[in-house]
């Protein structure tokens, strides 16, 4: 795999197409002409700050929810465990695609069991996927709810190597519930969390396949993701606009990984 | 190697309700909101097996139904006989279990190689290994693309399952878990005379049992679900694969026709969760023998 990225990255700098598909080395270098034009294009702009919201909102998200019931679950749960955990992790082995198929139909506002239930109680509720406003929210919400029941195995794995006798210790000194998530909990998690954390950022960075399937990046390009965009120029045949899209979103993926390991460092 | 196994019963964290009253009180204030969670994570599954035996009129009623009023089994009828399900279901299973196989034979000779075996250039080796583990598919498919069109694999079973066959993942697991073999039990074979071969198969691969099923499940599962690369090289409906087939549908020539959507979804979701809830002790081992090495 390591012979295709060198091929991307020589390709970002030259002005391969589809019609040189035959020929990939007939081609010219063209310097940084197309991290220019990517980076000058408003749709790709507009990609940008839908991804990074995406993560900003998406990655917290899912980790606090994903944390809630790994800690429930540890906590309260004492029978029926396999239950909370295979139905957890259902959403995770899924299909995405079917998945993402299944939410566009519970969402729309045509046939959607959302809407539809919403219109019991007199609510009009909103187009989820239509209305600019609340699409990218839509989609975001579905990757959380996907996504949580990984992070509550790996978070539960966690847990359980923190020794018993600490909780009883602050338990004796009268430390509350609270106090003791807060001292002994997070800390003692902060491995795990960070693996958490890095795993759904590279994760969620590259979104792709709801967008393809519930919006194709409308409406007005406010699902639009960088992945679907980089996929798009793909389809127009613009391959070296693929290549430069995409080594900024390696970048990308690279510096936010950077970032997380910044953010949960020791001090 | 340690691995800690979430998937075994361990003792919970917090002793007993009987040394701990406060334990005990608190106990249905966890149970009622991951009783809520876990309604909303199943309920969209149900719906969608339910929809699958609905009519699309009856899909567009307000208020919406959960049991099928009217009982058909039409849409999987729609599936099998006009539409090609049958071939895009061959096709998904092919490719997964080559992939599958590939992995487990190839990323386990090299994982070896990489941890019992010297040679020159082998860390230089194991570090790009690593390095495109960390490299997403929507950098490497294009020149991928352009390489396997050379090839002339384009919209062929080869084309869907040659670059997969090997994945920087299970070189990873595979090269972890071997290391953990003890070398005497090696060196002692080779004592008696057994040639690298006998090794690989006769020694190493027996005892790493725990590691194949784990990389098996997750390659199987990996392939099954992938849409992005066959999306790009399955360019006719021969060879389509669940889920591009399904994708394509759902954004194209069926858009309105929400009950076979909703049958196909149960198509593609249906063998990958019998697999999860036959095997879902090995899934959950499995993640955390991947990220706690």
């Amino acid at each position: 795999m390591a012979g295709p990225i060198l091929v991307a990255f020589v390709t970002s700098f030259t002005d391969l197409r589809v019609t040189d598909i035959r020929n990939p080395l007939n081609v010219d270098f063209l310097g940084l002409d197309n991290y220019i034009a990517v980076l000058g294009d408003q749709r790709f702009q507009k990609a940008a700050v839908n991804t990074t919201v995406f993560v900003i909102v998406g990655v917290p998200l899912t980790m606090a929810l994903g944390l809630a019931a790994a800690v429930g679950v540890n906590q309260g749960v004492v029978k029926a465990r396999t239950l909370f955990r295979v139905g957890f992790y259902l959403p995770v082995v899924t299909s995405i695609v079917a998945i993402a198929v299944v939410w566009r139909l519970l969402l729309g506002t045509e046939v959607g069991l959302i809407n539809g239930t919403l219109s019991l109680f007199g609510v009009d509720g909103p187009g989820w996927l239509s209305d600019e406003r609340y699409a990218l929210w839509s989609i975001i919400a579905m990757a959380a709810w996907r996504n949580l029941g990984f992070l509550m195995v790996i978070f539960l794995a966690g847990l359980q190597t923190i020794p018993r006798d600490l909780y009883e210790a602050a338990e004796v000194d009268g430390a509350s519930k609270w106090q003791r998530f807060r001292g002994i909990t997070l800390p003692l998690m902060r491995p795990t969390l960070l693996f958490g954390a890095v795993i759904t950022g590279i994760g969620y960075v590259q979104f792709f396949e709801e967008v393809y399937v519930m919006t194709q990046g409308g409406p007005l390009n406010s699902t639009l993701s960088l992945a679907f965009y980089a996929y798009s120029q793909f389809s127009f045949g613009n391959y070296a606009y693929t290549a430069a899209a995409a080594f900024i979103l390696f970048v990308a993926i690279a510096a936010l990984t950077f970032f997380q390991f910044r953010a949960f460092r020791e001090d | 190697m340690t691995t800690l196994s979430p998937g075994r019963d361990l003792p919970p964290a917090v002793p007993a309700a009987g040394k701990h009253p406060r334990q005990e009180r608190g106990s249905w204030l966890v149970y009622v909101p991951l009783v809520i969670g876990l309604i909303l994570l199943v309920g969209p599954f149900l719906w969608m097996l339910l929809g699958s035996f609905k009519t699309t009129g009856e899909l567009r009623e307000v208020p919406p139904t959960w049991w099928p009023e009217n009982f058909t089994l039409a849409n999987y009828e729609d599936l099998f006989s006009r539409l090609n399900f049958l071939g895009y279901f061959f096709n998904s299973t092919v490719v997964a279990l080559a992939v599958t196989a590939g992995n487990v034979v190839f990323c386990s000779m090299l994982g070896y190689a990489l941890t019992k075996l010297s040679f020159p250039g082998k860390r230089v080796l194991f570090a790009v290994v690593l390095g495109t583990l960390m490299v997403p598919g929507i950098v490497t498919f294009m020149p991928l693309f352009v390489l396997v069109a050379n090839l002339g694999l384009v919209n062929t079973h080869a084309g869907l399952i040659l670059p997969f066959l090997a994945g920087a993942f299970g070189v990873f697991l595979m090269r972890q878990f071997i290391g953990g073999i003890p070398d005497e039990l090696l060196d002692a074979a080779r004592v008696d005379g057994a040639g690298e071969h006998y090794i690989f198969w006769r020694i190493v691969m027996p005892l790493c049992g725990p590691a194949i099923a784990t990389l098996t499940i997750l390659t199987f599962l990996a392939s099954w679900n992938s849409f992005l690369w066959p999306l790009v090289v399955a360019t006719s409906d021969r060879m389509y694969t669940l889920p591009v087939a399904i994708a394509l549908f759902a954004t194209g020539q069926q858009e309105t026709n929400v009950a076979l959507l909703m049958a196909g979804s149960v198509v593609v979701i249906l063998p990958v969760l019998i697999v999860f809830i036959v095997l879902q002790r090995h899934f959950t081992q499995g993640i955390a023998m991947t990220g706690f090495k």
